[in-house]
């Protein structure tokens, strides 16, 4: 039994990497070919790093990745906290709002998200107020998907919170916003930091509602790659791919030494306690 | 924390739900039933009936490949609940890495391995086989659901599981139960719930996908995903077809929920989507 | 006895339309230990509450040394609060917790230093000023919540159940503790909890609660000897409640004898309770009694054996130090001030 599991665990690894294995190792041919290995070359890497379309569409992603997080992060905090002392009919509502974007297909996200910016560009255009479809667009959109990974990140925190905290808090003279900050903030701060980093990896990450929100002048990089894979052989892509394994792989790797490494600090204080 | 104006704080939560969540849904709504001039009509919703066979497409590649994550994803969670604690951590880190690759370079990766002149068929050859013609077929597109999905119906049903204490399973061994036994009796209805959210989470990409279809089916195997992307930024420019497509397309997806969710409670569902 | 310190006049407070106190009236005395008792959900937390400026009455009014503080929020009334589960601060260490207080005011270093170490050398936790709190033990927890209570010098500590989550042992402990501290400090305390032995052994005042209502105040030795009715009685400590017919002054008559008793003021012929404590019944041979019953269990519990007695067809609780054998027959007599005459309690309990 043992060794049918492993060579279970096997396959599946293989099927999982192998396709990203072949990525990155065409990503070093030196023909266009993406069966024929023809010799080694960094060549592609070179001209990654000079494409002006492929660096603008990084920082684009990069400026609305790290917007919509920070203003998600913020609304979806407040939100959370205040959801945590609702009424229960009040709060199954709320909570059934939120859970619409992460349930409707993204699809259907983008393409509603169209239709408002349509919309409001004609009525808005009316009064002088008219705007392109860009990084405006873009950050709406991406605030409004990345709210509900914050909220569902805070919420449990504030559960978990004891809320005589707070009360002690005003208790020994705080006043209530100062309480928030010193004694509520920090007790959920873990919630709100996971929850603006989900946020900010979907925000990266999203193609298909980007797709129908954004304009020609704020292309993000799935946008870009999609047009790129439009044409087909260009072994940029395989750079690309082997660029962004590495990063992720980087951050996995050390979010979890890090946490490995938090954890065996926690245990040694408890040993001493 | 119970404060008179606590509520308040959701009140910017609320506006911008309002505007950006439940004003669009309501104008897809909107656009499906009226005409340009803002008639009401059931035109474009009767005219999606012309669709009836792209529509039964899409919900059966998105049905074969949900089986086929969860006939494959199953046991792989269930073995991975089993493992030492670091092992855990090291197999959740490995099936998650993937998923951080964006999904459009992992579909990339497929069209370069199953083309006409593609890695696979060169392999194939090597042994006398092929080639064959992989790329734009139907099951093309379903590997490429499977491939790109599988994670997501393989993390809800470890989670799950790993809820599963070993004592119950030795109770039941204990009891006279042999595997099968403590398979249908046991860990299956145990871990119902995180079956249904595993396929919630596999069907409805899979079902309103039109990036897989298009890179690994070709022009012949549309999806209803590929019908709204033609009707909004497509040459066949219509946004009340595309709202009424999918506002047929949420209803679908609403259906086999609700379907799916007798099985399951409220809270489950938030653990399992984080 | 001196000056008080807080009232609550009339006080009503509501709950989603449910009444939990219903026109509460108390004076608390300056400088003693006062402590509130009762079944849960008797409303003793939430009268608690109400002076540490947690719950708003409905009607009513609070005030502290004469002044009238309903509208004055939690943070500015000089009471300070031990909370039930003690509500530690678990993103501070032990002494960042206690100076929380202090560093609210903005005192200066030096104090704040001086004033956390003199609180944990008052609490005993000398030493463990970079600890974790959230690995500290429960009585350590404990000490910490009284310390960050206390270092802000408020004229009056709230505790609610703050002994609750501990083991018997501990709590006996922390009990003595809680006397020691509460004398060499000179402060007001207000203990809420629903253990009557707690009540007894640490308070000056005890006020007994029902029902959103005062059933009685006193010291503990007026609560127990002379309970008022007989929730009292049968809350504190335990007592055995008989019909009872009062015939006169000083006399009455009870499962079928009648007795000298040092109550009056009763009408005559006026049903009453009849509550006499277990340990208050002396067993005497059969037939030298003024009462007499049958044995139906007997209980070893240490110092004395328990005993369930019919007599005159109602089950009686019984302590003797000496065992009776399970079917004899005992006789039992009662002197008059161990007869407790109540009037009879409202069909509302």
């Amino acid at each position: 039994m043992k060794w049918l599991s492993k060579a279970y665990i096997w396959v599946i690894m293989l099927f999982l990497y192998a396709p990203i294995g072949v990525l990155i190792f065409f990503s070093f041919n030196q023909s266009k070919s993406r069966s024929n290995f023809t010799g080694f070359t960094l060549d592609w890497y070179v001209k990654l790093f000079h494409n002006d379309l492929i660096l603008q569409s990084l920082l684009n992603t990069l400026i609305v990745a790290l917007v919509s997080s920070i203003v998600a992060t913020v609304i979806g905090t407040a939100a959370a906290v205040g959801i945590g002392s609702m009424k229960k009919w009040k709060k199954s509502l709320i909570m059934n709002i939120t859970y619409l974007p992460i349930v409707n297909p993204e699809i259907v996200i983008g393409v509603s998200f169209m239709l408002l910016f349509v919309l409001a560009q004609g009525l808005l255009g009316r009064i002088g107020l008219g705007f392109e479809f860009g990084y405006g667009t873009l950050i709406l959109a991406h605030v409004t998907f990345n709210l509900p990974y914050v909220i569902l990140n805070v919420l449990p925190k504030m559960r978990q919170m004891d809320k005589f905290v707070y009360e002690a808090a005003l208790d020994l003279g705080c006043p209530p916003a100062k309480a928030f900050f010193k004694v509520v903030l920090p007790e959920i701060m873990p919630g709100i930091l996971s929850g603006f980093l989900m946020a900010f990896t979907y925000s990266l990450d999203d193609f298909v509602i980007s797709y129908f929100v954004s304009g020609a002048s704020s292309q993000t990089l799935p946008i870009t790659i999609y047009s790129m894979t439009r044409r087909k052989v260009s072994p940029e892509i395989n750079a690309i791919s082997a660029m962004i394994f590495v990063v992720v792989l980087t951050v996995l790797l050390l979010v979890n030494f890090h946490g490995a490494h938090k954890e065996r600090h926690a245990r040694r204080e408890g040993g001493i306690a | 924390m119970k404060t008179k104006h606590s509520s308040l704080f959701t009140l910017p939560y609320l506006i911008w739900s309002l505007i950006f969540i439940i004003v669009p849904m309501g104008l897809v709504v909107l656009f499906a039933f009226t005409t340009e001039s803002g008639q009401f009509t059931l035109d474009y919703v009767s005219q999606v009936g012309e669709y009836t066979n792209v529509l039964i497409r899409s919900v059966w590649l998105a049905a074969i490949a949900t089986v086929i994550c969860l006939l494959i994803g199953y046991p792989l969670a269930f073995i991975m609940s089993r493992m030492p604690g670091f092992q855990q951590q090291t197999m959740l880190m490995l099936i998650m890495l993937p998923m951080w690759m964006n999904f459009l370079l992992r579909t990339y990766a497929w069209m370069t391995i199953l083309e006409k002149n593609g890695l696979l068929n060169k392999l194939l050859g090597l042994v006398g086989l092929g080639p064959f013609d992989m790329i734009n077929t139907q099951g093309a597109v379903v590997l490429g659901m499977v491939y790109n999905y599988l994670p997501f119906m393989i993390l809800p049903l470890y989670s799950i599981m790993t809820k599963i204490d070993n004592r119950t399973i030795e109770a039941a061994q204990d009891l006279g139960a042999n595997t099968k036994n403590v398979f249908l009796r046991i860990v299956i209805p145990m871990s119902m719930p995180g079956i249904s959210t595993g396929i919630t989470m596999v069907f409805v990409p899979s079902v309103s996908t039109f990036i897989i279809s298009r890179m690994l089916g070709g022009g012949g195997n549309l999806l209803i995903g590929d019908l709204i992307d033609l009707q909004f930024l497509g040459n066949a420019y219509n946004p009340h077809l595309g709202s009424a497509i999918s506002l047929v397309l949420m209803v679908l997806i609403l259906l086999c929920m609700s379907l799916l969710n007798q099985f399951n409670g409220d809270e489950e569902r938030e653990g399992m989507l984080l | 006895m001196s000056n008080t310190i807080i009232s609550l006049r009339d006080i009503v407070v509501e709950f989603d339309g449910q009444r939990v106190l219903e026109g509460l009236n108390l004076d608390i005395h300056d400088k003693e230990f006062v402590t509130f008792l009762g079944p849960s959900g008797c409303g003793k937390t939430t009268t608690l509450r109400i002076i540490g400026g947690f719950v708003d009455p409905k009607e009513g009014d609070v005030f502290f040394e004469g002044k009238r503080i309903n509208d004055l929020p939690p943070h500015k009334r000089h009471v300070n609060t031990v909370f039930q589960r003690y509500a530690l601060f678990p993103h501070l260490n032990v002494f960042e917790n206690i100076a929380f207080g202090l560093r609210i005011q903005k005192r200066p270093e030096p104090e704040v230093k001086e004033r956390v170490s003199e609180m944990l050398a008052l609490v005993n936790l000398k030493g463990y000023e970079k600890r974790n709190v959230n690995l500290l033990s429960g009585g350590q927890q404990q000490r910490v919540a009284i310390a960050r209570a206390l270092v802000n010098h408020p004229r009056v500590l709230l505790l609610d159940e703050p002994l609750g989550a501990l083991d018997l042992k501990l709590r006996k402990e922390m009990q003595t503790e809680l006397k020691r501290i509460q004398k060499s400090t000179g402060i007001t305390f207000i203990y809420v909890t629903h253990d009557q032995e707690e009540a007894l052994t640490m308070s000056d005042t005890v006020v007994v609660m029902n029902d959103g209502d005062i059933q009685q105040i006193g010291t503990p030795e007026d609560i127990y000897n002379e309970p008022k009715n007989a929730f009292v009685a049968d809350f504190i400590g335990e007592s055995n409640i008989i019909d009872g017919i009062m015939l006169r002054d000083c006399f009455v008559e009870f499962a079928g004898a009648q007795f000298v008793c040092v109550d009056k003021g009763f009408a005559p012929s006026e049903p009453v309770d009849v509550v006499i404590r277990p340990e208050d019944v002396k067993v005497v041979p059969e037939g030298e009694g003024q009462l007499s019953g049958m044995v139906e269990s007997v209980t070893f519990k240490g110092v004395h054996f328990e005993m369930s007695v019919t007599v005159y067809g109602q089950e009686w609780l019984i302590h003797s130090t000496q065992s009776q054998e399970v079917g004899s027959v005992i006789g039992m007599r009662l002197n008059p001030e161990d007869i407790h005459i109540m009037k009879k309690m409202e069909e509302t309990l």
